[in-house]
């Protein structure tokens, strides 16, 4: 059983593209590899900035000899169908055979396909997947067609059996496979062959690469955090970072340094921001003090004099950006002290879309709609005017041009330092939220006023200007506003109404519409949380649906009954009840809402029944008054018990006409009583 | 390994050197307000066509909206790019651009040399090309790029463009920290120059034009203009009647797309240019620069044997 080892040597592979690559690289070989009749023990890909690796062990030594056979047409049968049949079976007419079939003649083919030596199968799968490679983006350089994601430059293809390593004869575009690769590039640049994938290992890490990034991240992660524990400080974790890190080099070397005082007054946030978007250290923290207070760079190489030059370059450039963000700080709190009249000013000038204004246009429209939602959330409507008149300031500073991603967090710190109140400043931070699926949701009362005036106001634009979301089309990201909305909403706890806040949020959007798309991103979250969808369905035909939080309440209670023996059988009587009903209207064209008479019942299952609406109403009504689903949907499980005995027992289409006339009617109460709750023809099985 | 030059100019002498012994035909700037080194025709026109094509050249660039007065350490509306440009791109791009780092005092085995992700993307050229930018210890020195497309063509052979901001880099090299206390000429010349002595006075003058001054209704008419112009000039029978010879005048057309390009970035500057609208004008530029582009592809310096 060989193995087989790969490798296809680049230039600098883009740190976020290699693992995706590698996992790539091993999926299409091995598919390939099985599809055409192999099969290996296991298999691991490797990728370093120049080099995409993969190791496949136990791969059988020859695919299998396969015979099939397959019944064509009758031998009376036209031409076209036997040409057809040729075609598909890849024979020609004198290959076929003649056999009895039924009463006739038939043409039978026996295609016969020998087992193939793994290196004849491995080159020809290996040149497939270099030519069909998903790289995300992908290029052409100097004459050569080939696409790679840079210029790739070798490949390295060896079958590893008993008797030694064997060249797998590939060639793409005029680059041969061969035996041999690179170390790193300054270190060691000169190539030299390998035997097996433990020598490739052994002799790249002898050539300063680290072949395996998780041992690269965990290199760095290791020194880093040793380096700034001998100091006292500790490593700001953050391991998108680290993986982007560990694709920039193949032979970690871990540097710190300080960052000059001059800059520790900046906010942490933003030197963090900066270190990690233009130069990707990572920080270092003072532990009592929470300050940051130097930086770690990882390098590519080791040098005579042990990384004093590169540390001083980095620092060097850390100053100079540093100096840029500490002209930005000063600058905007300079014009946040005056007031943040240049900014306010600036957002008349940017528009939020061409059909809705400027961005000052929404402000306006925030602020009026957030004073309007402010006492419906607890909030005070002067501070939720003042808020979202503030919120979009800091997109005109200076550092929030720089750094997009510290929108809010410097609308906080703004907010301050132009000494507007504490709830003020944290509604500029926190109005964004949530924006993810797993975001915080902000809970102060003004904020949350801001965050849903804001989404508000812009789903009710965009839906008055017909700019809705189309299958996976969502440039506005209306559906991430719509769940933030809702998310907003059902963990405080809002009872709002939705449609009047959305036709007074914009006359002109269809609001029926609107709601209708809040109660479907509604049941995807729900349905995340394990509230099935006709349970929502059940509710959403009921008073009331858009509260969304007592339409919540609703799904879960009932959700909660259906849960149990009785609702589900209740379901089945309800059902059964309807359907009855549903026909004799029909069919006798009339409605059966006259209320059912206790002096007709015969039977005693019919007389308990009577008393059973009669106790189930009078619960229910009270309970569905104070919005106790949980009661009202207990009592309504109760009836599942009367209800299966007078089926039972009782014929509903009775002879006599006035028994079944109040049998009908007595049906027609069921239904009325039931769906005060809930919607439970919407209840599925 | 090659010791350490002593002034800005020595870098670009250095380069110039450099690179002419790799073979490049050394050009000199192109004489008009380009905002990059990519605007020179050598460029953006030579990368187009089958005709292999290798030159190298400093380009004055200009872009209105980085004017600081002179007062920022970094930050300048007038700079110098370093530009290299060879179609086909050569099989060893990366390791030739290495030496030309070495060749200005940057020692490979002390500093640590980082090829990162930086796609490029003109819109107003209608180009993009893959590529990296080059960091020399966390600091970007040059941009790596191979052309995909140029003025909506498929680039077929690639070019490989290798781009150096001067200034940045040779105050690394130098170690300055502000760019107007960089040396210019040798600082033990009977008269040193410093780069301030050279440019802080027009740093300032230009500042003040392409923030305050320039007269936009001006400009707007100057953009007008060219964008006609162009459109014009590319319009005429490519057969000149006073030679009998086919001459599209491509460079000519092109000529007024660099200049509206220029005018637009002032009238970016100036501050008249609404966000919708800047995407209209990068529009318009980028057509004019795909009409100089399918002229351009049909002449001789583009590999074309026979005009249509």
């Amino acid at each position: 059983m060989p193995d087989l080892l790969i490798e296809l040597f680049s230039e600098e592979i883009p740190a976020r593209m290699q693992a995706r690559a590698a996992a790539d690289l091993k999926k299409m070989i091995t598919d390939g590899l099985v599809e055409a009749g192999l099969t290996y023990a296991s298999a691991a890909a490797f990728a370093t900035p120049r080099r995409l690796a993969l190791s496949v062990e136990g791969l059988s030594a020859r695919s299998q000899a396969t015979r099939e056979e397959r019944k064509g047409p009758a031998t009376t049968a036209p031409d076209k169908a036997v040409e057809g049949f040729l075609r598909s079976t890849g024979l020609t007419r004198d290959r076929l055979e003649i056999r009895a079939a039924g009463k006739g003649e038939a043409y039978f083919a026996v295609i016969e396909t020998p087992g193939r030596d793994a290196a004849g199968i491995v080159a020809e799968v290996l040149e497939g997947t270099i030519r069909r490679f998903p790289w995300p983006k992908s290029m052409r350089w100097g004459t050569s067609s080939l696409r790679w994601v840079r210029p790739l430059h070798s490949i390295l293809c060896l079958l590893v059996g008993d008797d030694g390593a064997e060249i797998v004869p590939v060639e793409v575009e005029g680059l041969r496979a061969g035996n041999a690769t690179r170390g790193h590039r300054f270190m060691a640049p000169e190539p030299f062959s390998v035997t097996s994938f433990d020598d490739y290992e052994a002799k790249l890490k002898r050539a300063k690469v680290m072949l395996r990034p998780g041992e690269r991240e965990e290199a760095i992660w290791h020194d880093a955090t040793n380096m700034a524990f001998a100091r006292g400080l500790e490593v700001v974790e953050d391991r998108g970072l680290l993986a982007e890190v560990a694709g920039l080099v193949e032979w970690p070397v871990v540097l710190m340094g300080p960052i000059g005082e001059d800059f520790l007054s900046l906010p942490p946030e933003v030197l963090r921001t900066s270190m990690k978007e233009h130069q990707k250290f990572f920080s270092v923290r003072n532990p009592g003090t929470g300050r940051i207070e130097g930086f770690v760079t990882v390098a590519n190489i080791e040098t005579a004099d042990d990384g004093a030059t590169i540390l001083a370059g980095n620092g060097k450039v850390l100053a100079a950006r540093l100096s840029d963000a500490r002209f930005f700080w000063e600058r905007d709190l300079a014009e946040a002290k005056a007031g943040m009249g240049a900014w306010a000013a600036a957002n008349r000038d940017v528009t939020f879309h061409n059909r809705l204004g400027s961005q000052a246009d929404k402000v306006a429209r925030v602020a009026a709609l957030a004073e309007t939602i402010a006492p419906m959330v607890g909030a005070d409507p002067g501070l939720a005017r003042q808020a979202a008149e503030v919120a979009k300031l800091d997109l005109r500073s200076e550092m929030v041009g720089e750094f997009p991603e510290l929108q809010g967090l410097m609308g906080r710190y703004y907010a301050g330092a132009a000494g507007l109140p504490a709830e003020v400043a944290a509604a500029a931070e926190e109005h964004y939220a949530p924006l993810g699926p797993s975001d915080e949701v902000p809970t102060a009362p003004v904020s949350v006023a801001v965050a849903l005036a804001d989404k508000i106001d812009t789903l009710a634009g965009f839906w008055a200007v017909d700019e809705k979301p189309t299958g996976s089309k969502d440039p506005f990201a209306l559906r991430r506003a719509a769940l933030g909305a809702i998310r907003l909403l059902l963990s405080n706890g809002l009872r709002l109404s939705l449609g009047g806040i959305f036709t007074l949020a914009n006359g002109e959007a269809d609001a029926a519409d609107l709601l209708s798309f809040f109660h479907d991103r509604l049941k995807v979250h729900l349905r995340e949380r394990g509230i099935r969808h006709d349970v929502i369905d059940a509710c959403l035909a009921m008073p009331g649906a858009d509260d969304l939080t007592l339409l919540v309440r609703r799904a879960e209670s009932l959700q909660a009954v259906m849960g149990t023996e009785d609702g589900t059988n209740l379901v089945q009587g309800f059902k059964r009840a309807n359907n009855i009903l549903a026909q004799a209207e029909e069919k006798d064209g009339v409605e059966y809402s006259f209320g059912p008479d206790l002096k007709f019942a015969e039977s005693d299952e019919e007389k308990a029944l009577f008393a059973a609406l009669d106790a189930a109403e009078a619960r229910i009504a009270p309970a569905m008054e104070r919005e106790d689903f949980a009661a009202a949907m207990e009592a309504m499980a109760g009836l599942r018990g009367p209800i299966d005995a007078f089926f039972e027992a009782v014929q509903v289409n009775a002879e006599n006409d006035i028994l079944r006339r109040n049998r009908l009617n007595l049906l027609n109460r069921i239904r009325i009583i039931v769906g005060r709750v809930a919607d439970l023809t919407r209840i599925e099985g | 390994m090659a010791d350490t030059p002593r002034s800005f100019q020595e870098i670009i002498l250095r380069l110039q050197a450099y690179w002419a012994g790799q073979g490049c035909a050394v050009l000199q700037p192109y004489d008009m307000e380009v905002g990059a080194g990519t605007f020179h025709p050598a460029t953006t026109l030579r990368s187009l066509g089958a005709r292999p094509w290798a030159a190298a050249y400093v380009q004055p660039s200009r872009r209105p909206t980085d004017g600081r007065y002179g007062e920022n350490p970094n930050r300048l509306q007038h700079y110098y790019q370093y530009q290299v440009i060879i179609k086909p791109s050569p099989p060893d791009l990366q390791e030739l651009y290495l030496g030309s780092l070495a060749a200005i005092g940057i020692d490979a085995a002390l500093h640590d040399i980082r090829f990162v992700e930086d796609d490029w993307e003109s819109p107003t050229l209608g180009a993009w090309g893959l590529g990296w930018e080059v960091w020399c210890d966390g600091m970007e020195v040059s941009q790596f790029t191979y052309f995909q497309q140029v003025g909506g063509h498929d680039c077929a052979p690639v070019s490989g463009e290798l781009t150096y901001g001067l200034e940045r880099l040779a105050m690394y090299v130098l170690g300055v920290d502000h760019v107007m206390d960089m040396p210019f000429n040798d600082p033990d010349a009977p008269i040193p120059l410093t780069y301030g002595d050279v440019f802080r006075q027009t740093e300032e003058e230009y500042s003040r034009h392409n923030f305050d001054a320039a007269s936009t209704d001006a400009l707007l008419r100057h953009f007008e203009d060219a964008e006609a112009e162009c459109a014009r000039l590319l319009a005429v029978p490519a057969t000149d009647p006073r030679t009998g010879k086919r001459i599209v005048m491509a460079h000519p057309a092109y000529d007024q797309c660099i200049k509206a390009s220029h005018l637009f970035n002032l009238l970016d500057a100036r501050g008249v240019i609404s966000v919708t609208e800047r995407q209209a004008y990068i529009g318009r530029v980028r057509a004019l620069a795909k009409m100089c582009a399918d002229a351009f592809v049909t002449t001789a310096a583009a590999g074309a044997t026979e005009a249509a």
